[in-house]
């Protein structure tokens, strides 16, 4: 099997329908080591993840920092309040200084499209995107995927309904790039001031009436709303938004027997989720945060515990 | 003075819709003769032009060289050997210096600093104080002191009122008012064209009707006023095509077009390379074929660079943080030869005129001529000279450009500022 | 790597069989009670090879002692060094390690390294009773401390050559054991 073409994993947009398989497929493998009594395996033992988080996040944090732990590797978290980029350093400068240090993987969030790409186009240490701005957020698409995959056993020919901001979401684009490559279809569903222009031309549909995109979905994603953002000039209230997008259960009652509900969290329960949907038979929400340890450690696995980007082999 | 005597090339100078290989013999900054019979004196220096194009004097409108305020970016020395280098005999510069060229006292420092330059520097003062968009300038003051033209290029006139009342004002002067036609609620946050590369890259977009919009204003208002309005940095179809239907009325509308907004599209973008990043962004495929056409056509009166000087660490940074522009005076020709001129799209006669009559007569100067009597400013190239484009090489004293690694062909040969050589690429190109 | 190579066999089909034959009998005169064994076969051959013997159990005693499955690569010491992707296989230990006598099966014994990396595997279900080591064949050239306490043959080999057992189950024709000579 080949190994993953990038030193880094910048985005889905990129990768290659091989190069997802064998994530899902190695994922998939590591599921099991979190349900034992010793939760732990030593391939990683030795090697440094940074935790780069440039914006808060918990969940994903989390889930960097066990994936890694469960793999032994020694994790550290490094995010804006106790850094010093609010002393003014480039971004660059402080990875930079995160490498001096031998740093194997940098985990990085960070608000600006790009952000890792740039860093991971000036270093050595193995970059792994966990958010830039609204650009990608490449491992909640692969534990998305990974998820559908263990229930409906393929991804191909069914059909995603993403529904919410999918100009601002980061998790929207990945999903899409994602889900497109492995065959399936993909309909948006937002209102028209929440979806970007053209994207019709990446394959997929757009549907602004929910209750008509519902019946057709074998997956339904709820995209978390911002509602700490300004959405002013976008939406009048985040009260009409849940009159027309939120998954109700009345709104469920269109969905397909067996319809899958997930929602990358963390969930704004009564604007894009009622309470009774989030917790109901349909959903498959905790499903996807357990899995994003497996999928994270599969990604640690294949990028850490390969040669270093020198082509030397990386000690173990 | 020295003697100059420029043997045997071809003369292109669309003012006298003249091409022909013809002598050219220069003494005291003059054109003495035009033509084989005169015979070179002997202390004359010789230049053998056989096989090169010899054009009236190229002038770049729209430069910007951060003296006063940034001199790490670029002096007005440096620039204006940027521009030698590139083909210019003369250049306009922006007034978004620090401070704002928008008192007499700033342009004088300009004009006086521009007196060991190798070629003419024409600034051209804000419209409003200290570009806020608030007050009028003291335009005759500035006119007395030097200024060409009056701009707030980088932001918008974004009171209609008082664009009217700046067009109306400038006419007392014949000054030409440059508009930087960007509606700042449309661009708003946005970074980059808003497109499908913007989609996919979740980079927020400004979208075309951003410039589309504020043309249209400006042509109403310039209409009305009856003033000089020349639109900056002309980038999408849509405006190109305002500016067509404005000239047909009789609108004293001239526009001009970037050499990146006619060679780039937004897809360079998808690298992330802050050398992509400028206002107004890089638009689509289609805008650029719209953009060449206006040029081709007359549409678009002239090419000019926006060369924009940025240092390095500026643009070392993630997308979104770095500043907006690339420079532009050494590539400027180089890639019109080598896409245009070369590829039979644009005539050679149309690209001097675009980039050496047209922008003199809308900065309201007498446009160089090769002519017996005129001032010598002269643009010698060699349209066979391949060179990849390496920022190291520059001149100026930025590197921000996307066209590193580029293989031009043709280049500027010799320019010849007021009868003296402002750059000769035999010994003046730099090696490193 | 398109170096020719002579193949020659040294074990067949019967004399495998009969090997593991031999293993159930040793394993069941070691530990009477069928109950206290788990048999716990490395991927992939040594899952194979497990799966085998404890059917062979279950034939002849009546009872299926555990079966569990161990893919070792997450224990490996060479992870670093591979050039081509090493794929995580299934792990399946579905009962509890704790006070049980392990029987590790693989099918060639060569450096160690993979039964240390197995040792340490199953010391992280939990604290057996014993383990235990069966191979089918053992090539010897041992880089660390470890025996086997059930062997089907051993030879000496050199290191440029290959050992390799073929079985059914992984679509081959028949069972055998394949020594490859560099020429």
């Amino acid at each position: 099997m080949l190994p993953l073409k990038s030193k880094d994993l910048l985005g889905i947009e990129h990768l290659g329908v091989d190069e997802i398989n064998l994530i899902l497929d190695t994922a998939e493998s590591f599921i099991e080591v979190s349900e034992r009594n010793i939760k732990k395996v030593p391939t990683l033992r030795g090697k440094t993840i940074i935790n780069f988080f440039y914006e808060p996040s918990t969940r994903t944090r989390i889930s960097f920092e066990i994936a890694a732990k469960r793999l032994s590797a020694d994790a550290i978290n490094f995010s804006t309040s106790t850094s010093s980029v609010s002393k003014g350093e480039t971004l660059i400068d402080t990875v930079r200084n995160l490498e001096a240090m031998h740093s194997d993987v940098i985990v990085i969030r960070h608000s600006i499209p790009g952000a890792a790409q740039f860093i991971g186009s000036r270093l050595k240490s193995r970059i792994i995107n966990a958010g830039d701005g609204a650009h990608e957020h490449p491992t909640q698409a692969l534990l998305d995927m990974l998820t559908i995959r263990q229930r409906l056993n393929t991804l191909q020919n069914i059909t995603v309904l993403i529904v919410g901001d999918i100009s601002h979401s980061r998790v929207a684009r990945s999903d899409i790039f994602g889900f497109l490559k492995m065959g399936a279809k993909v309909i948006l569903c937002g209102p028209p001031t929440f979806i970007p222009v053209e994207i019709e031309k990446l394959g997929v549909e757009v549907e602004f009436n929910l209750e008509k995109a519902i019946p057709r979905a074998d997956v339904i994603m709820m995209l978390r709303i911002q509602v700490e953002r300004q959405f002013s000039m976008l939406i009048p209230s985040l009260r009409e938004y849940a009159k027309f997008f939120c998954l109700t259960p009345e709104r469920m009652k269109l969905a397909r027997p067996g319809a899958l509900v997930m929602h990358p969290g963390p969930i704004n329960r009564g604007v894009e989720l009622d309470p009774r949907v989030a917790d109901g038979p349909y959903s498959i929400i905790l499903d996807q945060v357990t899995n994003g340890v497996a999928v994270r450690m599969a990604l640690l696995f294949l990028l850490a515990g390969r040669p270093g980007a020198d082509g030397n082999p990386a000690p173990l | 003075m020295e003697e100059l005597y420029i043997l045997n090339g071809r003369i292109v100078d669309p003012a006298q819709n003249m091409d022909e290989t013809a002598d050219i013999r220069i003494k005291n900054g003059l054109i003495q003769s035009i033509g084989p019979k005169s015979s070179p004196s002997k202390k004359a220096r010789i230049i053998n032009a056989e096989g090169k194009w010899v054009v009236p004097g190229l002038c770049d409108m729209h430069v910007h060289l951060r003296e006063p305020g940034r001199e790490d970016k670029e002096t007005i020395y440096t620039g204006s050997r940027a521009a030698a280098a590139g083909g210019f005999t003369s250049i306009a510069c922006m007034a978004n210096t620090q401070p704002v060229n928008d008192c007499q006292a700033v342009t004088r420092f300009i004009i006086e600093r521009a007196g060991t330059a190798p070629v003419k520097v024409l600034p051209i003062a804000a419209i409003t104080k200290q570009l806020y968009g608030k007050e009028l300038t003291e335009m005759g003051d500035l006119v007395q002191a030097g200024a060409a033209a009056f701009s707030d290029d980088g932001v918008m006139v974004r009171n209609a009122e008082l664009l009217r009342r700046a067009l109306e004002y400038a006419k007392m002067f014949g000054k030409t008012i440059i508009e930087h036609c960007e509606d700042l609620d449309l661009s708003a946050d946005g970074v980059m064209h808003e497109g499908l590369v913007s989609t996919r890259l979740g980079l927020p977009g400004i979208p075309p009707m951003a410039e589309d919009v504020a043309v249209q204003r400006d042509i109403e208002i310039a209409e009305f006023v009856d003033g000089k309005l020349h639109i900056a940095h002309v980038s999408t179809a849509r405006t190109v095509e305002l500016i067509r239907q404005a000239k047909e009325k009789g609108v004293a509308v001239t526009a001009e077009v970037t050499p990146h907004h006619l060679f780039l599209t937004d897809e360079v973008v998808a690298s992330f390379d802050t050398n992509t990043k400028m206002k107004p962004p890089l638009r689509s495929e289609t805008d650029r074929a719209a953009l060449i056409q206006g040029l081709v056509d007359g549409t678009i009166d002239c090419i000019a660079s926006d060369h924009a000087p940025h240092t390095l660490q500026e643009k070392d940074v993630e997308f979104s943080l770095a500043p907006n522009g690339i420079i532009g005076l050494e590539t400027s020709l180089s890639l019109v030869l080598t896409k245009l001129v070369h590829t039979r799209r644009l005539s050679l006669m149309r690209m001097v005129e675009s980039m050496s009559t047209a922008p003199c007569r809308i900065l309201g100067i007498d446009p160089p001529a090769i002519k017996t009597g005129k001032i010598a400013d002269i643009t010698i190239i060699d349209p066979e000279e391949y060179w990849p484009v390496d920022p190291n090489r520059f001149f100026s004293k930025s590197r921000n450009t996307p066209f590193t690694g580029w293989n031009l062909r043709g280049a500027a040969f010799l320019t010849i500022s007021e009868g003296r050589i402002a750059y000769d690429a035999a010994t003046d190109r730099q090696i490193t | 790597m398109a170096q020719p190579k002579r193949d020659h066999i040294i074990m067949n089909e019967r004399e495998i069989r009969e090997t593991l034959i031999g293993f159930v009998s040793q394993i069941q005169s070691d530990y009477p009670d069928p109950g206290s064994v788990a048999v716990v076969g490395i991927q992939t051959g040594g899952a194979h090879l497990a799966r085998r013997l404890v059917s062979m159990i279950r034939d002849r005693t009546g009872f299926e002692p555990d079966l569990g499955i161990l893919d070792i690569t997450l224990y490996r010491d060479d992870i670093a060094l591979e050039k081509n992707q090493p794929i995580i296989r299934q792990t399946h230990i579905p009962f509890k390690v704790s006070g049980k006598v392990i029987v590790l099966v693989d099918d060639v014994l060569y450096t160690g390294r993979t039964v240390r990396a197995a040792l340490d595997a199953i010391i992280d279900f939990g604290r057996p009773r014993a383990i235990r080591l069966a191979v089918v064949i053992d090539r010897g050239l041992r880089e660390f401390p470890i025996r086997p306490d059930y062997i089907g043959r051993s030879i000496s080999t050199q290191s440029r050559q290959t050992v390799r057992v073929e079985l059914t189950e992984e679509g081959k024709p028949r069972d055998r054991v394949i020594i490859s000579m560099e020429d």
